[in-house]
């Protein structure tokens, strides 16, 4: 199955069971980044999660932040690269940059 | 993302519909843009639909600046299809690599002892004639087609159908001496010129020296990610402006 696909049934099945949901999204990339644009990462409010965002480099940071989009509505605009201060924490090994978008799903 | 939104990508997905689904960042307002219809908050926006229609067709999500907000375009466009006509050895290390790679399979064979769904696990299994199989499922540009059988009696009639539609990679199992003689078939029996002739990758796959089965998968799935990307690239290269 494909990864779009599995991502989006992952969301509707989670949906219906009256969870919390938030989806991340790849919406830029700089340089050799391991995910294409468009690649998506959902979570549940118990931090569960389905399809992938980077590697593996990110999600843990991304999960955080998706927790706190489920708890108060607010969508947020995630920028990882080797240039951030938390370049060993959250940074891409590959040297790549990405943006990410969070948001909940009503 | 409303979960109207999820249903709809899901539709989509299931009757093989492209869709844009466009977010401004700044507030999460949405837009469902088709090739026929908008829906959404976003749907008046006549600069961001005509980006969306454009991303649609070259088939690249990306992120636009549209009166100083950025908008995600998220495209969804249906899963590529492979048909494979000949439910043989090598279907059978094809179709579960190709649905590994995101391939709608199907396999096609009228022979009732090789089209059985027991031999193709999780595969969808067509026993019928490769023509009237293709008549149902409406061959498109999503849409590769990889012959088989080395049975002229079922190969020559899918390979003449494919070359009559716009599917985008066409294979075909056999020796270049076998590929000969198909092409004098071919035009012989359906009038098939050297130029459609052309389109069909014969001896199909890429040559890395290909021997079992799995292998031979191996290189007609390459064959046809490269045949895709090229053409994906090419539509997405900017126009060189007339002189």
């Amino acid at each position: 199955m494909s990864d779009a696909l599995e991502v989006l049934d992952q969301v509707g099945k989670w949906k219906a069971s009256g969870k919390g949901v938030a989806v991340a999204t790849v919406i830029t990339t700089w340089g050799s980044s391991p995910r294409p644009v468009g690649s998506q990462l959902a979570v549940d409010d118990t931090g569960a999660m389905v399809g992938s965002v980077s590697g593996g480099c990110i999600e843990g940071a991304v999960v955080k932040e998706a927790l706190a989009s489920i708890s108060d509505g607010q969508p947020r605009l995630l920028d990882f690269g080797v240039t951030d201060e938390q370049a060993w924490d959250v940074g891409l090994a590959c040297g790549g940059k990405v943006q990410v978008f969070v948001e909940k799903v009503n | 993302m409303k979960s109207e939104t999820l249903k709809a990508l899901q539709e989509a997905r299931t009757n093989r519909l492209a869709v844009v689904l466009a977010t401004r960042l700044g507030d999460a307002a949405e837009a469902l843009i088709y090739a026929d219809r908008v829906e959404g908050d976003l749907s008046g926006d006549a600069a961001l639909v005509s980006a969306a229609r454009r991303a649609m067709a070259i088939g690249r999500s990306e992120t636009i600046d549209l009166a100083s907000q950025k908008v995600f375009l998220n495209v969804y466009v249906p899963p590529a299809r492979l048909i494979i006509v000949g439910a043989v050895h090598i279907a059978q290390s094809l179709a579960p690599m190709a649905s590994l790679m995101d391939f709608d399979v199907t396999v096609v064979d009228p022979r009732r002892a090789f089209a059985t769904d027991a031999r193709f696990p999780g595969v969808k299994v067509m026993q019928e004639w490769a023509d009237e199989a293709f008549e149902k499922m409406g061959l498109d540009i999503s849409t590769a087609v990889v012959t088989l059988t080395h049975d002229p009696k079922l190969d020559d009639p899918a390979l003449e159908a494919a070359l009559k539609s716009d599917v985008f990679y066409i294979g075909a199992l056999g020796s270049k001496r076998t590929h000969a003689r198909r092409k004098e078939r071919l035009a012989a029996e359906a009038g098939i010129t050297d130029e459609q002739f052309a389109r069909i990758h014969g001896p199909v796959g890429l040559n890395i020296g290909a021997k079992s089965p799995a292998e031979i998968a191996v290189s007609i799935l390459g064959q046809i990610v490269e045949v895709r990307a090229r053409r994906l690239e090419a539509l997405a290269a900017p126009k060189v402006a007339a002189a």
